[in-house]
């Protein structure tokens, strides 16, 4: 206790139990409090006034398209994975040239927690967080968005970025054809 | 009119420290005694003495029953939770609604008929002034004695509620 | 009609006039309470229920009327229901005495603008605030809840030690006014109030009305992050709406208090009288909403201390300080 006291006087340079320093306590906050009350407000006044969020502010969520035009999402369900509210689902599906798609796709957005997580995992970009925020409903079953209610006709974050150009299996280019992208290892070759 | 009122007043004493002394529960006790303190209040205004009223109300009614309400939370002398079985529902309201209502009745119709006109103001009127000088002349050596009874009473207190030396060695 | 029957319909309408503004008073206490205190914290308080949020009071009264009315299992009901009761009836019987203005003269009569002149005004006012610890004591005992409990208590606690330093600061107010009536009060401010005649009497009788109508620093009985809500814990609805506007009512009542005790109540220059009390009555209110914004909770120790060890005693040095300065100028 008695050492405390002795770290206040070191400190601050007066005596902790003086008078002088329990009044200026008492009545500086009045002043601190009087002076805020004639500064203007912080607040946003919502609906008529809207703050803009960051670029990479989290909110409703979509899938994007590549420069093509074509859909980003490759249903390999690392979104759906990495969600820890399980609130996204698809149905994986393949083309006649092997490019897989999602034959439906599905964001029960009543329990999005809007983490972010499916966007970090997501290896094609197809699915990202937008800042529209404002995204609310009263029926929790309106609230479920389809593939034709998420996809969107823009790149989002990375516009001009597009998956099967630098990599995947033979559905743009040969194996080994894409602009950034080694042939193919021959494993045998591979050993010592 | 003030004898009507008189009467409601003192039957209402009369009930309430009749139920007061009856009770079980000790806090339903205070509850009829402050009712009983506050009609004989009230009786004293009536009978022309304000002051008294006043200080009943103050001392008995806000001080001394607060002190045993206190006591009593703090010791949990009231059984919690209450009885349910003390009787039909009219039996445990009725008391304390009449009570109620019969106090804020009159003390309504006191302050409506008191100074405004002739009625209910009686033969004697102690004001304040009156009171004061017959207390600090006429009474003052009964005054003196009671107010060193209060300052023995005050000396006593600080004495029993003075910490004992060794745990105020520890404490400084 | 006889003057008997004109004497009691004047007061009938004084008391109908006093019931609306108090409560309406107290209702918009409320608003101004929450802007100024959102100002203080630099947001805007509640500005949509209406222009201002003006209508805001009202919003308040649907919510609280149409809400479940909880009664606790195994609650004391008769004590329960009467409890929030006696703190707003309480609050509201002690306006009784105050007076807001000089007679006025209607219809060639002479009308006292006051409900009840009493020469013991002084007397009434904090007899009634003595009663008004029952509000909460049995508000917190009939709960059959611990936090209501305790919070019961040092509502007991707290009212009776305040109390003592608020009737002490008063004395020398009578001493110097010479009379127990709020109306000779007000009266003997005429020139100078006491507020400035004798400011220690004043600060500590504001002290001890802050800790009588339980306001912030003083709201030990229902200290939020200690014991919940204090006494009305368990009240819903209405009945805790009666506890709340009692509470209002009597900051209402209490800065009317200072207002006549110490700032001269009607007294004040151009303006018309009424509209000086409540000029008056505001200010103090401001005060009180002030405080609230700025002081941290005390501790109940630290309460108990200050309220017994410094306001107690300093209040009997300026009893007999004033009485003898009395003395010595009266020769």
């Amino acid at each position: 206790m008695a050492e405390g006291i002795d770290v206040y006087k070191r400190r601050y340079g007066q005596n902790p139990k003086s008078l002088w320093r329990d009044l200026k306590g008492t009545v500086e906050p009045f002043y601190v409090t009087l002076r805020n009350m004639f500064k203007k407000p912080v607040t946003y006044q919502y609906p008529e006034e809207k703050r803009t969020p960051y670029p990479r502010y989290r909110a409703r969520i979509v899938l994007t398209r590549d420069p093509e035009g074509g859909e980003r999402c490759v249903a390999c369900y690392l979104c759906s994975a990495a969600c820890p509210v399980d609130c996204i689902s698809m149905q994986s599906s393949e083309d006649e040239n092997g490019r897989r798609y999602a034959a439906w796709f599905r964001i029960n957005f009543s329990r999005c927690i809007y983490c972010g997580l499916c966007a970090e995992a997501c290896p094609t970009l197809a699915i990202q967080m937008t800042p529209f925020y404002e995204f609310s409903g009263r029926d929790p079953l309106k609230m479920v968005y389809e593939k034709e209610d998420l996809l969107i006709a823009d790149g989002g974050k990375d516009n001009e970025y597009n998956f099967y150009k630098h990599a995947g299996i033979g559905v743009a280019n040969p194996r080994g054809g894409n602009e950034d992208e080694y042939g193919p290892v021959d494993v045998r070759s591979n050993l010592p | 009119m003030a004898t009507i009122i008189f009467y409601i007043l003192g039957f209402t004493a009369l009930i309430a420290t009749g139920l007061c002394i009856t009770r079980r529960n000790p806090v339903h006790a205070v509850v009829y005694l402050v009712n009983a303190l506050f009609a004989l209040a009230l009786i004293f205004y009536l009978l022309g003495a304000p002051l008294v009223a006043a200080w009943e109300v103050i001392i008995y009614a806000g001080a001394v029953m607060v002190l045993f309400l206190f006591i009593i939370m703090m010791l949990e002398l009231a059984p919690n939770p209450v009885d349910e079985a003390a009787g039909p529902g009219w039996m445990r309201w009725g008391p304390v609604l009449l009570l109620g209502l019969v106090l804020v009745a009159c003390t309504v119709l006191l302050i409506l008929v008191d100074g405004q006109s002739g009625e209910g103001v009686p033969t004697y009127y102690a004001s304040p002034q009156d009171f004061g000088y017959a207390l600090f002349s006429r009474y003052a050596l009964a005054v003196q004695v009671v107010s060193f009874q209060l300052f023995f009473a005050a000396v006593g207190a600080f004495y029993v509620g003075k910490p004992p030396k060794r745990r105020r060695k520890e404490q400084a | 009609m006889s003057d008997f029957a004109i004497d009691i319909l004047l007061i009938l309408v004084k008391l109908g006039l006093i019931f609306a503004v108090l409560l309406t008073g107290a209702a918009y206490l409320v608003l101004a309470e929450r802007r100024v205190l959102g100002r203080i914290q630099r947001r805007y308080g509640p500005n949509r229920v209406g222009p201002f949020g003006m209508m805001q009071p009202l919003a308040d009264a649907v919510k609280l009327l149409t809400k479940e009315d909880f009664i606790p299992a195994q609650a004391d009901k008769p004590i329960f229901f009467v409890a929030p009761g006696l703190a707003a009836v309480t609050a509201l019987l002690a306006f009784a005495v105050v007076p807001f203005s000089p007679p006025i003269t209607l219809f060639g009569r002479e009308v006292p603008m006051v409900v009840c002149d009493l020469n013991i005004g002084v007397l009434y006012f904090l007899g009634l605030s003595s009663l008004a610890v029952y509000g909460i004591a049995l508000g917190g005992w009939a709960s059959n809840s611990k936090y209501a409990l305790l919070g019961g208590i040092r509502g007991l606690a707290q009212l009776i030690s305040y109390e003592l330093a608020m009737g002490l600061s008063l004395v020398p107010v009578v001493l110097m006014a010479g009379s127990f009536s709020l109306t000779d009060i007000v009266l003997a401010q005429n020139p100078v109030p006491f507020a400035l005649l004798n400011p220690v009497a004043f600060l500590v009788f504001l002290i001890s009305t802050a800790a009588e109508s339980k306001r912030i620093p003083f709201d030990i009985p229902e200290a939020e992050n200690e014991l919940v809500a204090g006494f009305h814990t368990e009240y819903s609805g209405m009945r805790f709406g009666l506890f709340f506007v009692g509470e209002y009512i009597n900051m209402m009542i209490l800065g009317s208090m200072i207002t006549v005790f110490f700032l001269g109540g009607w007294i004040g220059p151009v303006l018309p009288p009424i509209v000086w009390f409540f000029a008056k009555v505001m200010a103090v209110a401001f005060v009180f909403i002030w405080m609230r914004g700025t002081l941290p909770r005390l501790r109940y120790d630290q309460l108990m201390h200050f309220g017994w060890k410094f306001l107690i005693p300093v209040s009997l040095i300026n009893v007999i300080v004033t009485g003898a300065l009395l003395l010595w100028l009266k020769g």
